[in-house]
């Protein structure tokens, strides 16, 4: 498909701009461009037909099932869309609550910060939430900043955080940015991280623990509890990563565990949409304790009931974000919270969790499971043994899903199973849906069992087979000019 | 395959010993692993690395490896040929894909080197 | 039950087929860590919700005429705009893991790259970051990483939002920062050229500054380049329209706010980092990237490229932590770009600085009212210094219905006079004028 660069006709225009009668002034020329911008020359219907047509050639959880290991592609409430752009939310200048008496004019987006505060602190158990954090990796650095600022003040002079080796890879580069260094702790036979080598790795120079809980295998760890406390024993603070809380929400806490520091993907459980990757949003919640240093500004409700910006927190780590967050993500997941309430909510995990052991239970005669063992919210298979002997690895199970119209599981990770294929189906999905999907599924494995050529040259029905990676990054063209 | 007359180290470098000078690639072994590779990013001429130092980086489309330096030494010459041709390294290793040569600064650095032999037995170990 | 498609019934079929309760589906998670109850409200139908938000809505103040810049501004954008990144398959789309089934984004994104290219006249951009503030942040990050070194300069006419974000993200790591102070309008070049050494990582300056004003760093560039420090750019897109290019300057890395390009204001975000460099640099970008190749039966195809420098291959050895981008903000500054087109942008561009340049005008003939920095050319956004505070005068204005500007005096000591107004094409004449009644009435 072409290019809209090359399907620009020079004089063709799609806006024409308001005429308009000041003066046209002429800026000294040296201060500007020697030529103007090429950028393509189309009407409005060629740019509305190139994206309708590139929108053809995408795939979203809107087409079918997406089952996405890790990244909860749930559906997405057309409503929360159309909340967020109400021109009272969409064209609200984020500085006038800076102007005197501002925060006056932005009294509701205020009380939608402010609420979804206090919802998230009842569905996790924690203390404060900053809603700042832009995705869910820049709430781990601002976790991780939140605990350098802690350890600073408490005088202590620590270097290492610990994170399991089967974490996504945000977390050790989170770590390392926020200025400490990483160890990598095994996971045990049970797909956990193992409590044992968490105390042959504590010392004083621990500083924390990031840690994803049900792990990114869908195991939950028994023993996340007294991880924490063995944490907690060398004054090291607790970080839990919520790209999985989709597995517990309305059933369990994260600060009931023993969790000091959360970040929530608003877009996986919190059901706002992922956009092609991003934008996101990932509120940091904090325990008391750490409340102090959370970044400004900070949403405060006062006693006449209007809500307010408040800047003035001495120990705080600063500006992370350059006003209040992804504001339309948050208004989103605010629009989901208050539409599920608390029957709702309690209902995502059961329905998550069923769904997945639904699919594990249904495909492991057929392919082989990386633990085989309750799961939560995802599950974790791998080639069975004829099948590497025909030379098929994930990436052929994945791409001969995509003829069968499903978007395939994440494959290859977590790295520490060998060709992983990580199935999410989300609470969302109907039994239908994953009945076809399953059968989908057995085909496909008895195919690269029995004639595993085949599998070799798919997709045959996308618009596209197999893009050549190498050529890619050897042959670097990433722009068209 | 592993060749005679080199020392290697546990990452899977090699080196050349030539009188006070290192010439450092990595192995076959090694190649195999990383798959084919699209960049390596070479170290500057004049710069001092000890024993283990993190001395250039190799890439694949799935991996990005450091290569550490097996002895302590200085830079004194690179292999821009991988520039534009990282395949080198996978198509001959021990010869044309060589990475760069180091003057020898701490000669015991090379005391803890494998020879080919005691290299093989560690592969086998794999 | 909202969002979830199996009825009880086929719960509990499937319930039985595995063999467990749903009670025991949980049986993994030791009981005292379970939550007893949740006191959360009860949930609402989409009507209720509707009505419970609009109320909310109706809350914020949308009726002012705008004249609040600061970095975010309210530019006109196209009903084709939203209509076309409404499109479902993009927005419930997630990052292009499969390219297969992801086309669609990775053409797009690749699209954008070339379109930040084509506007900055740099070689080569990423796929985007979260915001300005963070591309800022990510730019001086790969500066440390390029030249080895650990001291920056940065301007204070570099909006100071970015500044303090900045400050935060290094308060743990050995950088040593230092402030170049503006006095006349323009990025302080007597005091950088001062204080650049050859332990200097990067000099940080905007174009237009916070102030408005339009500056060419070609001298700075050259200083940072005889030092061997790059040059960094934040810049404005929509000015890109007419004003000399930051490449075009010697800049080594810029990057920008693009919320200016078809993107909503929504109270802060999402909006969108765009960053660009330099080619030599490209692998000590951070973010993603798309590239152009081949597939299996030789025909053009889109995948992300250079993916070792990313967090899920490199961990703690990433050019960055970020493991998305703000794609559908970048869908939406491609096809803002796309219907603008060369002439568009001009258009729009040069507009801005009529109408900036006829608000001065009016503004500064109202007596009392004076410019603060004389002189100088700026873009869409100018300081003038009122007889009062600023922040005064601006509650004054609210209560006629303008948002008028921002007091400087929140940021910059010694300014509480002043204030930034910033006007772009959606203003017109009688709006300007309108203003500057109410401003004469209420000094």
């Amino acid at each position: 498909m072409k290019l809209v660069f090359e399907k620009s006709v020079p004089g063709r225009r799609a806006v024409r701009i308001a005429p308009t009668n000041v003066p046209k002034i002429n800026i000294r020329s040296d201060l500007l461009r020697q030529k103007p911008a090429n950028l393509p020359e189309l009407s409005e219907l060629d740019v509305v037909r190139h994206f309708t047509e590139l929108s053809r050639r995408n795939f979203g959880v809107d087409n079918n099932f997406y089952p996405l290991g890790s990244c909860t592609m749930k559906y997405n409430p057309k409503v929360a869309e159309h909340i967020a752009s109400y021109p009272g939310f969409a064209d609200l200048h984020p500085l006038l609550p800076q102007l005197r008496m501002g925060g006056m004019l932005t009294q509701g987006a205020l009380r939608v910060l402010h609420e979804i505060d206090l919802l998230l602190r009842e569905i996790t158990g924690m203390a404060e939430f900053t809603m700042q954090p832009l995705a869910g990796a820049h709430g781990e650095l601002t976790g991780m900043m939140i605990m350098a600022a802690y350890h600073r003040e408490q005088g202590n002079k620590k270097t290492t955080i610990l994170i399991p080796d089967s974490a996504h890879g945000t977390n050790p580069a989170s770590a390392a940015i926020a200025g400490y260094s990483v160890v990598s702790i095994p996971s045990n036979d049970s797909g956990v991280m193992d409590i044992e080598a968490v105390r042959q790795h504590l010392n004083d120079d621990v500083a924390g623990l990031m840690l994803t809980c049900p792990n990114t295998l869908g195991i939950f760890n028994p023993h996340v509890k007294d991880i924490c406390d063995l944490i907690h024993s060398v004054d090291g603070l607790t970080y839990y990563d919520g790209a999985n809380l989709n597995a517990i929400v309305g059933k369990a806490r994260p600060g009931d565990f023993g969790f000091d520091i959360v970040h929530l993907n608003l877009h996986k459980t919190f059901a706002t949409p992922h956009g092609g990757g991003g934008p996101g949003a990932g509120p940091v919640g904090v325990k008391k304790k750490l409340v102090p240093f959370l970044p400004v500004s900070v949403v405060i409700k006062r006693n006449d009931g209007t809500y307010a910006l408040q800047y003035d927190r001495p120990k705080s780590i600063g500006y992370i974000a350059p006003f209040y967050g992804n504001f339309g993500v948050v208004l989103k997941a605010y629009v989901y919270i208050l539409m599920l309430g608390k029957e709702g909510l309690c209902r995502v995990a059961e329905n998550a969790v069923l769904n997945a052991n639904y699919v594990k239970e249904r495909l492991k005669g057929h392919y082989r499971l990386a633990f085989d063992r309750l799961c939560k919210h995802e599950c974790v298979f791998t080639i069975s043994e004829r099948m590497a002997q025909n030379g098929i690895h994930a990436v052929d199970i994945a791409k001969a899903l995509i003829d069968k119209g499903f978007h395939p599981p994440t494959v290859y990770f977590p790295t520490i199973v060998k060709d992983a294929m990580m199935i999410e189906p989300t609470e969302t999905e109907s039994k239908e849906t994953l009945d076809s999907f399953i059968d989908a599924m057995i085909e496909i494995a008895e195919q690269a069992e029995n004639e595993p050529e085949k599998l070799k040259t798919t997709p045959t029905t996308a618009v596209v087979c197999r893009p050549n990676e190498t050529i890619a990054a050897k042959n670097l063209n990433i722009a068209y000019l | 395959m592993v060749i005679e007359g080199l020392l290697y180290t546990k990452d899977h470098e090699w080196a050349r010993i030539d009188a006070d000078v290192a010439t450092i690639g990595i192995t076959d072994y090694a190649q195999q692993m990383l798959g084919e590779l699209v960049f390596v990013e070479l170290p500057d001429i004049g710069k001092k690395f000890a024993g283990h130092d993190e001395l250039a980086v190799v890439e694949s489309t799935k991996a990005a490896n450091d290569i550490y330096s097996p002895v302590a030494g200085k830079v004194i010459e690179v292999n821009g040929e991988l520039e534009s041709q990282p395949e080198l390294i996978n198509q001959d290793c021990y010869n044309a894909g060589w990475i760069c040569k180091l003057q020898i600064t701490d000669t015991k650095s090379v005391e803890s080197l494998m020879d080919s032999k005691q290299y093989e037995e560690y592969l086998g170990g794999h | 039950m909202p969002f979830i498609s199996n009825t009880p019934q086929q719960q509990e079929q499937m319930l039985a087929e595995i063999g467990l309760t749903m009670d025991e589906l949980f049986d993994d998670v030791p009981r005292e860590l379970m939550a007893e109850a949740f006191d959360l409200p009860r949930g609402l139908s989409e009507q209720e919700t509707r009505n419970r938000l609009m109320e909310l809505a109706e809350k914020n103040a949308t009726h002012l005429t705008c004249f609040l810049g600061g970095g975010f501004y309210d530019h006109f954008i196209p009903a084709a705009v939203h209509s076309i990144v409404s499109r479902s398959e993009f927005y419930t789309a997630y990052t292009p893991y499969q390219p297969e089934l992801s086309q669609g984004v990775l053409q797009a994104t690749y699209e954008y790259q070339s379109m930040i290219c084509r506007l900055t006249e740099m070689e080569v951009a990423n796929a985007s970051l979260y915001d300005g503030g963070t591309a800022l942040y990510e730019a001086m990050m790969m500066a440390l990483r390029i030249t080895d070194r650990n001291k920056v300069i940065v301007d204070d006419s570099v909006n100071p939002i970015y500044r303090v974000m900045i400050h935060s993200y290094t308060q743990n790591l050995k950088i040593e920062l230092e402030q170049t102070h503006c006095e006349d309008g323009l990025t302080n070049r007597d005091q950088i050229l001062q204080i650049i050494d050859d332990k200097t990582a990067a000099v940080i300056v905007q174009n237009p500054n916070f102030f408005g004003c339009i500056d060419e760093f070609s001298d700075i560039a050259e200083a940072a380049h005889d030092k061997g420090s790059l040059l960094i750019v934040s810049s404005y897109p929509v000015s890109l329209g007419i004003l000399k290019t930051p490449a075009a300057m010697g800049a080594d890395i810029v990057t920008g706010e693009g919320q200016s390009l078809g993107i909503p204001m929504s109270f802060g975000g999402p909006y969108l980092g765009f960053m660009a460099s330099a080619k030599q640099y490209v692998r000590k970008m951070p973010g993603r990237i798309a590239g152009e190749t081949l597939d299996m039966s030789g025909q053009k195809a889109y995948v992300l490229t250079l993916q070792t420098r990313e967090q899920h291959i490199r961990r703690d050895k990433a050019t960055s932590n970020i493991c998305s981008n703000e794609a559908l903000c970048a869908l939406t500054a491609l096809v803002y770009l796309s219907l603008l087109g060369t002439q568009g942008l001009r258009e729009t561009a040069q507009l801005c600085a009529d109408k900036a340049k006829y608000a001065y005008k009016r503004l500064t003939a109202i007596p009392g009212v004076e410019p603060h920095f004389r002189g100088k050319w700026f873009f869409n956004e100018f300081v003038l210094d009122l007889p009062y505070e600023a922040a005064d005068v601006i509650a004054r204005l609210i209560e006629k219905r303008f948002a008028a500007g921002f007091p400087l005096g929140r940021y910059y000591d010694g300014m509480e006079n002043s204030i930034l107004i910033s006007v772009t094409e959606k203003r017109t004449k009688q709006e300007i004028g309108m203003l500057a009644e109410a401003l004469e009435s209420v000094l």
